[in-house]
């Protein structure tokens, strides 16, 4: 499997940088002290539960989510999109392997390094400072490691399309910023989506991939609802996985022609 | 007039090593170790040595980015350290490796952004724009991003900006590193106008020894942080001996070797028809060799190569390794 | 900082937006961003009262006021000092040396080169709001509370620059602090966004009197409210918030001038 070698080559790159990795874990536990105050004002001023979550699992949801964070991997320097730009790209389109798969082996790869450092180390910090929610049910966990690789894809994917505008954009920076805006808000990251008004939190989780990142597999790691309502969420997940697939597939095919073209 | 004084300068780098399996011992390592440098108003001096000698660290401290560890240094009357910033606005500097314009902005705008950085009159800095513009041809790409700018443009874009302010030294660090045949004369002959016009002191680090051929009248050399040579090109052939070969075609060999004072052969190939003589010392002239290898034998082509810097300093570097870590 | 700074920056600024405003179409868009992002600072407030009618004994009113507050004091300190952080970059480059070579101190070069004219659509937002949280609180505006509403801002992004400066020197001695800024910058602005009380006493000691987060939001937003303050403090507090900021910037500055110092003795 040519891509296992990807994915190694991407988990070896990521474990060196050590310090940085530090760092983010510490920013992303001070986020989690900041969060978590204030989700818990929130659900202390309601009688302990807002929205379906009660304080445990609205503590659980702030820290298993900046944990997230590095796994996922939502912000990330946008080196295709410089590469494109310098034609560099050049070079992975020359080899036998499509480049898509390539580049998600690698990111597969840095995700299961980023598994062991920054999703441990703010739940760590977490379970010790605050009172977590652990999930009661067994099926819970299988579902949540699903959901996680597949959120992983999907952040993937979405990221993929920011860095393949360079294609036709020479300044990459208006989708960088519309996903910025887009995963933060309609994300699950400044607050649960479920704060909003159901019927627009339901059109949101649907429509667009931004959820299906950090807010669902939060959502099915804190039992936010039967097990049934965890496979339907983990199926939204499913859909939008072959839908981004797809479309960076498409993409792909399209800038590259877009780049032969154009004299690279 | 003296423009830069160095006396004793030192600067040493405190580095930590792996001395076993967690400790890491401290060693005090001179980058720089006491160099004394004289430079006069107008001088074209070529700075060079091998890599890790200390030419960058010199540098450094000259321009006021690096503090000294020790001794005495000024730069058009000022100390670097304590007066970066009057200094700076007397001294141009150009990196080879690195760029000091604005990557995103055409380069018409960075040169109006360094007008207001050094304060310079609008009339001083016009009158020098056009004549960077006409002398390095910069009208073709003077809209364009610098980012999109070729290797050989943009290193004529960053002589114009190191000039804009009319500084007195012009520090240039590997200028040509990189730069295409065209782009390397283009450069090189800039230079040699601006040093050539008197009253811009250069000061160039190269490992490019055809710029020093062409535009330096003073050899520095560090090696180790020390300065092992501080003179002439032509005092730097003669300290090392460098000699100068006539290569002759004969006909037919030569029956019996040619044998004159201070010449030795070099080498024979075709068969003995081709040989190449070298004259050491002064005791034989080229005129001479060639005289008496006439009466032995038919000469059909002589060619005199001159001594070659590139050997010279290969020798300085090949004498550094035979002496190792004693030296 | 050296003295020119101010004759400086001012047509450097200049200069540096006619240029990037040349590129119209990437400017449109940057702007357009900055402005839905300066939007995006406060949704999260009315989400958050949807859900539930006060926060720490604070309402809607008072916990927007505070936000409007923080929001107006980050905006400004990123437009003015928010491209101090590419400090590190440079220092990694080797960039900074050319920086050194040039005549004008080095915060101000990394401020007002490559100054994100673009951030001005967030501190626009940012100001409108906050006069409507003003209106929508319903203040009493005697000379004293309009002083303290155009201060305050200027207070606290005294102090987030500070911070932005202080956090970003870092890269003068550990190249690879990379994102450790981060949790003072964006985390204070999260920080100082709502009332005080919901931290713990730990968490609170450090960041709102050990950095003078307090003063940039809430301690005047208790001033113009004319609210008690839960945990105690003397009424009036704001209004100090200047001297705070002084403060935070001289010891910023100092930081930074070491960091300076020690990036020249010691070399990349």
């Amino acid at each position: 499997m040519r891509y296992l070698v990807y994915a190694v080559a991407g988990f070896r790159r990521y474990a060196t940088y050590r310090q940085a990795t530090l760092a983010a874990v510490f920013t992303n536990c001070v986020f989690g002290f900041l969060r978590s105050a204030l989700l818990l004002a929130v659900a202390g001023a309601s009688a302990g539960a807002v929205a379906g979550y009660d304080e445990q699992q609205l503590a659980t949801f702030v820290w298993v989510g900046q944990g997230l964070i590095g796994v996922v991997s939502l912000w990330s320097p946008p080196e295709l999109a410089d590469r494109i730009r310098s034609g560099d790209v050049v070079a992975d389109l020359l080899r036998p392997i499509d480049l898509v798969w390539q580049l998600l082996a690698m990111d597969l790869g840095r995700a299961t390094f980023a598994l062991m450092t920054r999703l441990v180390g703010p739940i760590v910090v977490g379970a010790l400072a605050f009172d977590l929610f652990a999930p009661r049910r067994f099926s819970t966990y299988p579902l949540f490691a699903c959901s996680l690789l597949l959120a992983t894809v999907i952040c993937f994917g979405c990221r993929y399309l920011v860095n393949a505008a360079a294609y036709w954009l020479l300044d990459a920076r208006g989708p960088q910023i519309a996903w910025t805006l887009c995963n933060g808000v309609l994300g699950g990251l400044y607050f649960p989506l479920w704060f909003l008004p159901s019927g627009a939190a339901l059109l949101i989780v649907v429509a667009t991939p931004f959820p299906s990142i950090i807010q669902l597999p939060l959502d099915i790691l804190v039992e936010r609802g039967s097990p049934e309502q965890q496979v339907v969420l983990l199926s939204v997940q499913a859909v939008w996985v072959i839908v981004m697939l797809a479309v960076c597939r498409a993409v792909q095919r399209r800038g590259e022609r877009r780049l032969v073209l154009q004299g690279g | 007039m003296t423009v830069i004084e160095a006396r004793a300068l030192r600067k040493e780098f405190v580095v930590r090593v792996k001395a076993g399996v967690l400790r890491r011992e401290s060693r005090v390592i001179a980058a720089v170790d006491g160099i004394d440098l004289t430079v006069s108003r107008g001088d074209m001096l070529g700075y060079i040595g091998p890599n890790g000698a200390g030419k960058s660290t010199t540098l450094k401290m000259l321009t006021g980015v690096l503090y000294p560890s020790s001794g005495v240094v000024r730069v058009c009357g000022f100390e670097p350290v304590p007066q970066r910033q009057a200094l700076a606005r007397r001294i141009g500097v150009v990196f080879g490796h690195r760029s000091q314009l604005w990557w995103d902005l055409p380069l018409r705008d960075s040169f109006a952004l360094l007008r207001h950085i050094y304060a310079v009159p609008a009339a001083d800095h016009a009158a020098r724009l056009s004549r960077c513009r006409k002398l390095l041809d910069l009208d073709p790409f003077l809209d364009t991003p610098v980012r999109q700018l070729s290797l050989g443009q943009r290193m004529r874009g960053e002589l114009t900006a190191a000039l804009l302010h009319g500084p007195e030294v012009l520090f240039l660090d590997e200028p040509t590193i990189g730069l295409d045949l065209v782009s390397k004369q283009a450069v090189r002959s800039f230079l040699a106008g601006i040093g050539d016009a008197g009253d811009t002191t250069l000061i160039l680090t190269t490992h490019d020894l055809a710029d020093i051929e062409r535009l330096c009248r003073r050899l520095v050399v560090i090696d180790r942080g020390r300065i092992v040579h501080d003179g002439s090109l032509d005092e730097l052939h003669a300290r090392y001996g460098s000699r100068r070969r006539v290569v002759v075609d004969l006909d037919a060999p030569l029956v019996t070797p040619l044998a004159l004072p201070d010449v030795s052969v070099e080498s024979i190939e075709a068969d003995g028809r081709r040989i190449t003589y070298a004259l050491e010392g002064g005791r034989t002239t080229a005129g001479e060799l060639v005289r008496r290898l006439a009466e032995l034998a038919s000469i059909r082509d002589i060619s005199v190569l001159e001594p070659a810097i590139e050997d010279v300093v290969a020798r300085l570097y090949a004498d550094r390794d035979r002496h190792g870590a004693g030296a | 900082m050296d003295s020119r700074w101010l004759t400086a920056y001012g047509p450097l600024v200049r200069a540096q937006v006619r240029s990037q405003a040349q590129y119209r179409a990437s400017f449109v868009i940057d702007v357009a961003g900055s402005v839905l992002f300066g939007v995006l600072d406060v949704v999260a407030v009315f989400v958050l009262f949807r859900v539930s009618k006060t926060l720490a004994g604070f309402t809607f009113a008072d916990v927007f006021l505070m936000t409007a507050l923080a929001n107006c004091a980050f905006a400004i300190a990123d437009l003015l000092v928010g491209n101090v952080e590419r400090l590190r970059v440079y220092v990694r480059s080797g960039l900074l040396d050319a920086v050194l070579v040039r005549p004008l101190g080095v915060l101000t070069q990394l401020a007002v080169m490559d100054v994100a004219a673009r951030r001005v659509g967030r501190v626009v937002v940012a100001v409108g709001v906050l006069i409507v949280a003003a209106v929508n609180a319903g203040l009493a505006l005697t000379a004293a509370r309009l002083v303290l509403l155009v201060v305050a801002p200027a207070a606290g992004a005294v102090i987030f620059s500070a911070v932005f400066v202080g956090t970003a020197s870092v890269a003068f001695w550990w190249i690879e602090s990379g994102e450790l800024g981060n949790a003072l910058t964006y985390g204070g602005h999260d920080f100082t966004a709502y009332p005080m009380p919901i931290y713990g006493t730990v968490f609170r000691r450090l960041l709102a009197y050990g950095l003078g987060f307090a003063f940039v939001a809430y301690y005047p937003a208790l001033a113009l409210l004319d609210r008690r303050d839960p945990l105690g403090a003397p009424a009036g507090l704001g209004y100090a918030s200047p001297l705070v900021a002084a403060l935070v910037a001289a010891a910023a500055g100092l930081c930074w001038r070491r960091g300076v110092r020690h990036y020249r003795s010691t070399g990349s």
